[in-house]
């Protein structure tokens, strides 16, 4: 990101792309859960997802100067472009893998929409306040399946404390900060990450208590997509996500 | 989506034992307001009361249909017989109605 | 619940009764075996096409051109999801458990619509599907929301109002793609090429073939013939195509003036039987991918069932409050 690019442009694509590809990943499990009830219940989560991103495209794309549409910012940026949090690009896995993500990002997207939704930026506000209704109720989703899943049977709980191992490094690229979102919160449009933390860690703490799991001791965190540094795993999504919207330029769908 | 599968080969007519291998089965009420009863609406199966009331929420108000959930087991229902229909619905009883009762034309809207 | 002995006058008369009032049948009501059989089947086939009929379209999910059609597509899969749940539980209604039902699809004893089992090869595929999949349903489906027994009919009034946009959003993709480049137009014609005869035959055999059509219509459980449901479509479907430039694929297709209805060409019934025989070009793919999805959830329904009875036994030990936080029994329980 060049340093002339409007920060609040930047922050809203990063927030985008984080909903944007995870409504991607749950989109790929239609038809694949455990049950009917659950295939319904992945589809809701992931339309609003895919619905925050659009909201947040839409605003972004009123305040770019190159005047670009959801779908120019979805379909047409390439891998280094892409802003979201290298967690929500990681693959489904098992349903334990696909639930701690979630859990992980309702903890994150729950208090970031309810500071949101305070925000001095009154169009993101609005978005926000909305959006928080629906982090709220995933989160509920999340954490009761995480719980159930550490308290199920001896290889649900093996398989929810792997996936707990597995994601927990990519936790804390969600709360990583640069100058964008420094100069944001000190205006009082989006609050600093780091405020967050502690919002999270006491979420997933109970949630992970009450499934009897157990956070992994190796410090270690890969971080780097706020600013395009992802993992492998993105550059697979994108062009199944691009491809036929690229294969025709300037076509109508 | 419907359509009509002829039968054919290899095709039984299921033995219907009604076995519950998977969740149980919970009926499904919907308040559509506030203010309005709780309606029936459906079933879904569910391994807890908890999921059933989320899975609820996700199945039968996919449209806004509803501002409150409640789930029930099907198994705590108890329902009349429909053999008694007769013995325990078809009562004659005309004078509860308001129609049963002649007032003057005059007296207006009563 | 299913009852075998010789019908009771008495209830049998009742039956008859009922169906002549066009009142409906209700899970309780006495009914003939056969009828319950006739609407097991039917519901269970209904509800089965529902499911296995995610896949063609979920296909396209991840690959939708603009997110606006990704969104629209993602609500109309889950619809169908959420329609076969509303049939299951019509079918329960009957007797047969969901998972009966589950056991019947994967192991081929029961069918679903044969449309499922072709591929959907380009994006004008999920608008030929809406369009005249979907359109052929409803005319199925309006019909089936009168039919004489109160759970399925009443799953089909909820099914039918959900499903009006499901056809609206496919012929829309239609006309977005008959209107834009060559490669687009070109992609619309394919699709309608290929899905136009499957669409027919998604009707059933010819009345004359049909012997289910005559007892499922005494039962009022269909209430239109297999062919008049697809001469109403016709004669639908024609003008539309007229509308987006597309040409049908039938040399044989004229508007007879004297019927007031389309003449149409001779469907392919030796292809028809073949995918109903579990040949077409997708049976295998779709069974084994519901399978696989099924076998693979397995650990998580167990999970589920686990957790549900030890918080019972919690509840009981706890003079009935939910017991999500009893660590203790937690620690003891779990690490096996």
């Amino acid at each position: 990101m060049g340093s002339d690019v409007d920060p609040l442009l930047t922050y809203l694509l990063r927030l985008a792309d984080d909903n944007l590809v995870l409504a991607q990943r749950l989109g790929e499990l239609i038809a694949g859960m455990p049950d009917l009830e659950e295939d319904i219940a992945v589809a809701n989560v992931a339309l609003d997802h895919l619905g925050q991103a659009r909201n947040l495209y839409a605003y972004a794309g009123q305040i770019d100067p190159a005047g670009r549409d959801e779908d120019d910012f979805a379909m047409g940026r390439s891998e280094r472009e892409f802003l979201n949090a290298v967690l929500v690009e990681q693959p489904n896995g098992d349903f334990a893998v696909t639930m701690v993500r979630q859990l992980f990002v309702d903890a994150y997207q729950v208090p970031l929409y309810e500071a949101l939704s305070e925000s001095t930026d009154e169009q993101l506000a609005a978005i926000a306040a909305k959006a928080v209704k629906e982090a709220r109720y995933h989160l509920d989703r999340s954490a009761g399946w995480v719980v159930t899943l550490g308290d199920g049977t001896g290889e649900s709980h093996h398989r929810a404390q792997a996936a707990v191992d597995e994601l927990w490094q990519f936790t804390a690229d969600l709360f990583t900060a640069d100058r964008v979102e420094d100069e944001l919160s000190s205006r009082g449009v989006v609050p600093d990450p780091a405020s967050l933390r502690p919002r999270f860690d006491g979420m997933v703490g109970e949630v992970l208590a009450a499934a009897n799991l157990t956070v992994p001791s190796d410090p270690y965190q890969r971080l780097g997509g706020r600013t395009g540094f992802h993992t492998a795993h993105l550059g697979h999504l994108l062009p199944e996500l691009q491809w036929l919207h690229r294969a025709h330029p300037g076509a109508e769908w | 989506m419907s359509y009509d599968v002829p039968p054919i080969e290899g095709e039984t007519d299921p033995e219907v034992v009604g076995t519950t291998g998977g969740h149980p089965l919970w009926e499904v009420f919907v308040r559509a307001s506030r203010g309005l009863n709780h309606v029936h609406c459906g079933s879904l199966h569910a391994p807890d009361a908890e999921t059933a009331a989320r899975n609820a929420r996700d199945v039968y108000t996919r449209r806004s249909e509803g501002v409150s959930v409640w789930v029930v087991p099907s198994a705590a229902i108890h329902a009349s017989d429909p053999d008694d229909r007769e013995s325990w619905f078809d009562s004659d009883k005309p004078y509860r109605h308001p129609t049963f009762y002649e007032i003057p034309d005059e007296v207006g809207h009563m | 619940m299913t009852t075998t002995e010789q019908p009771p006058t008495d209830s049998m008369r009742r039956f008859d009764e009922l169906l002549r009032a066009d009142e409906k049948i209700e899970p309780r009501d006495w009914m003939p075996d056969e009828y319950r059989k006739t609407m097991i089947r039917q519901i269970a086939q209904h509800a089965h096409s529902e499911v296995i009929g995610q896949q063609p379209e979920g296909n396209w999910i991840t690959r939708a051109p603009s997110l606006r059609r990704k969104a629209i597509l993602m609500a109309k899969v889950q619809d169908e999801a959420g329609h076969g749940l509303y049939l299951y539980a019509a079918a329960e209604t009957l007797g047969i458990s969901r998972d009966e039902l589950n056991q019947l699809l994967h192991t081929g004893r029961q069918k679903y619509s044969s449309i499922f089992n072709y591929p959907t090869l380009s994006w004008a595929d999920i608008g030929a599907i809406g369009w005249l999949v979907d359109g052929a349903a409803i005319t199925n489906q309006v019909m089936l929301t009168r039919t004489s027994y109160g759970p399925y009919a009443r799953a089909m009034v909820r099914i039918c109002k959900e499903e009006s946009f499901h056809q609206r959003q496919g012929f829309e993709i239609m006309v977005t793609l008959t209107r834009g480049t060559d490669e687009q137009k070109a992609m619309a014609q394919d699709a309608l090429d290929r899905w136009w005869w499957p669409s027919l035959a998604m009707f059933g055999p010819p009345d004359a073939d049909s012997t289910h059509t005559e007892q499922s219509m005494a039962w009022k459980i269909k209430l239109e013939t297999n062919d008049e449901l697809r001469q109403k479509f016709v004669d639908m479907t024609v003008p539309q195509a007229d509308h987006l430039g597309l040409r049908i694929p039938d040399p044989d297709l004229v508007w007879n003036e004297e019927r007031g209805h389309y003449d149409f060409g001779e469907i392919d019934w030796d292809d028809f039987w073949q995918v109903v025989k579990g040949n077409g070009p997708c049976n295998r793919e779709r069974i084994a991918s519901k399978v696989r999805a099924w076998n693979d959830g397995a650990w998580v329904r167990e999970a589920a069932a686990a957790h549900a009875e030890r918080q019972r036994r919690r509840a009981a030990g706890n003079g009935g409050s939910n017991g999500r936080s009893s660590g203790r029994d937690r620690d003891t329980e779990v690490r096996r």
